[in-house]
């Protein structure tokens, strides 16, 4: 059991920000995020593009910004969860017990929820019958390659993703590429060597195809391809891969009692509280009259609620309010040594 | 304004005034058109806001902008006439414009 004053949910720059504002008035907190890295949409969606609205940051990229705010939480020691998902939530007396997806367990005074627009979760086909073998011979992401030497696979998707595991999965297994159109979205030179690997015969490319339908029992033995025009292709396949890039789900946090509107959480501005005591909503997550979904409201938000916290991990204590300029208390929990 | 059409898996049609300048995909959630999550809120970083163009409006729109269609690689069963409603601004040229809403988005 983690005992901590606060759980952050979501590694996103509003969740990062708030262990911020949790440390410089002492409460302690840890972060579960169901991303493998921190960082949220920022390093999931855009991690190279240029954000130009950060207050005193005229220009920085998804992943600048997101390790400079890590750097910023370094004298913390946060520690984070990351490859979880936040699952179970009970009142335990004047405390929350939270369970996570790998089991670990929490026993927090407060909750944030700090989660964007859900937890990503990889894009499934649209076609039915995929669920039935998911897990078995369809996969969304590659945790043991070496199931796949010598058999069959066939890659769908435009992206880095399914470029840069066809290429290295032609090593030592017949792959299929198929994808929606002609242009693709990954690395020019990966576009090329697996155009290159399609003429010398090692990888077969369909374009145009996007899946039809799957055959077979217990194991996919085909998949059915169509073309855009119409024609079909029925390919033999063990394994099935798709590489269509995340989506955002709410998840569990549905099943919490919380008043929920449009994906959103609704809170006040007083200190971002939701209709349940102890449980704050910030960031893209959390809705109010006149919300506006940008990294800097949420670092706002994260400043009220982390503050907003400190009643259910205090009790006894009462907060005063300082600035980290002149705060000798802030300025200790920031090693700052003068 | 501009009157945009939407046509709901559910076989429904909404019709709706959309002020100039909007996007397409604000026109649906503001006006509570369910199909449209956009979930980036606009950024052309996460395919939910995906609608099929009725076939004669296809060559009548601005055409796609980088990025565009490689988002429209991820979304749910994309087609020919397929677009992210956060890419198309509303204007007088679109008045009459009619989008399906694919059954998801994800």
């Amino acid at each position: 059991m983690n005992k901590t004053d606060v759980l952050i949910i979501g590694a996103g720059p509003t969740g990062l920000f708030c262990a911020h504002q949790l440390g410089i008035i002492g409460l302690s907190c840890e972060i579960v995020d169901n991303l493998d890295k921190a960082g949220g949409q920022c390093i999931e969606l855009y991690p190279d593009k240029p954000i130009y609205d950060i207050p005193a940051v005229p220009e920085c990229t998804g992943e600048q910004l997101t390790n400079n705010l890590l750097k910023q939480i370094k004298p913390f020691n946060i520690k984070f969860h990351l490859n979880e998902r936040v699952e179970e939530l009970k009142k335990n007396k004047n405390r929350w017990h939270v369970k996570t997806s790998a089991g670990i367990e929490f026993d927090v005074a407060a909750i944030i929820i700090a989660g964007g627009v859900g937890s990503f979760e990889p894009r499934k086909f649209p076609v039915k019958e995929c669920e039935k073998f998911e897990g078995n011979s369809i996969f969304y992401s590659i945790k043991d390659k070496s199931i796949f030497k010598d058999k069959t696979i066939s890659i769908f998707g435009g992206g880095d993703s399914a470029l840069d595991w066809a290429i290295e999965l032609s090593n030592n297994s017949k792959v299929n590429l198929i994808h929606r159109r002609d242009g693709f979205s990954g690395v020019e030179a990966s576009v090329q060597k697996v155009k290159e690997l399609n003429e010398q015969g090692k990888l077969n490319l369909y374009t145009k195809f996007q899946m039809d339908s799957v055959l077979g029992d217990k194991n996919i033995e085909k998949v059915k391809i169509k073309h855009d025009e119409g024609e079909i292709k029925e390919i033999k396949s063990d394994y099935v891969l798709g590489f269509f890039g995340l989506i955002m789900q709410l998840g569990p946090i549905l099943d919490w009692g919380l008043n929920i509107d449009k994906k959103t959480v609704q809170v006040n501005t007083e200190n971002f509280e939701t209709n349940i005591n102890g449980i704050f909503a910030i960031g893209d997550i959390c809705s109010y009259p006149g919300k506006l979904k940008l990294i800097l409201s949420g670092f706002h938000e994260g400043a009220l609620a982390a503050r907003g916290c400190f009643k259910y991990a205090k009790p006894d204590e009462k907060l005063r309010f300082e600035f980290t300029t002149t705060s000798k208390a802030a300025q200790e929990r920031l090693g700052i040594k003068k | 304004m501009a009157k945009i059409t939407y046509h709901t898996h559910d076989n429904k049609i909404h019709t709706v005034d959309v002020q100039k300048g909007l996007t397409v995909m604000e026109g649906a959630v503001q006006n509570d058109i369910p199909g449209i999550d956009a979930d980036c809120g606009g950024g052309m970083a996460c395919a939910t806001c995906h609608v099929y163009v009725k076939e004669e409006w296809l060559n009548k729109l601005p055409t796609k902008e980088d990025g565009e269609e490689d988002m429209l690689d991820m979304a749910f069963e994309p087609k020919n006439n397929s677009r992210l409603s956060c890419q198309l601004i509303v204007s007088d040229e679109l008045d009459g414009l009619e989008v399906n809403i694919p059954s998801k988005q994800g």
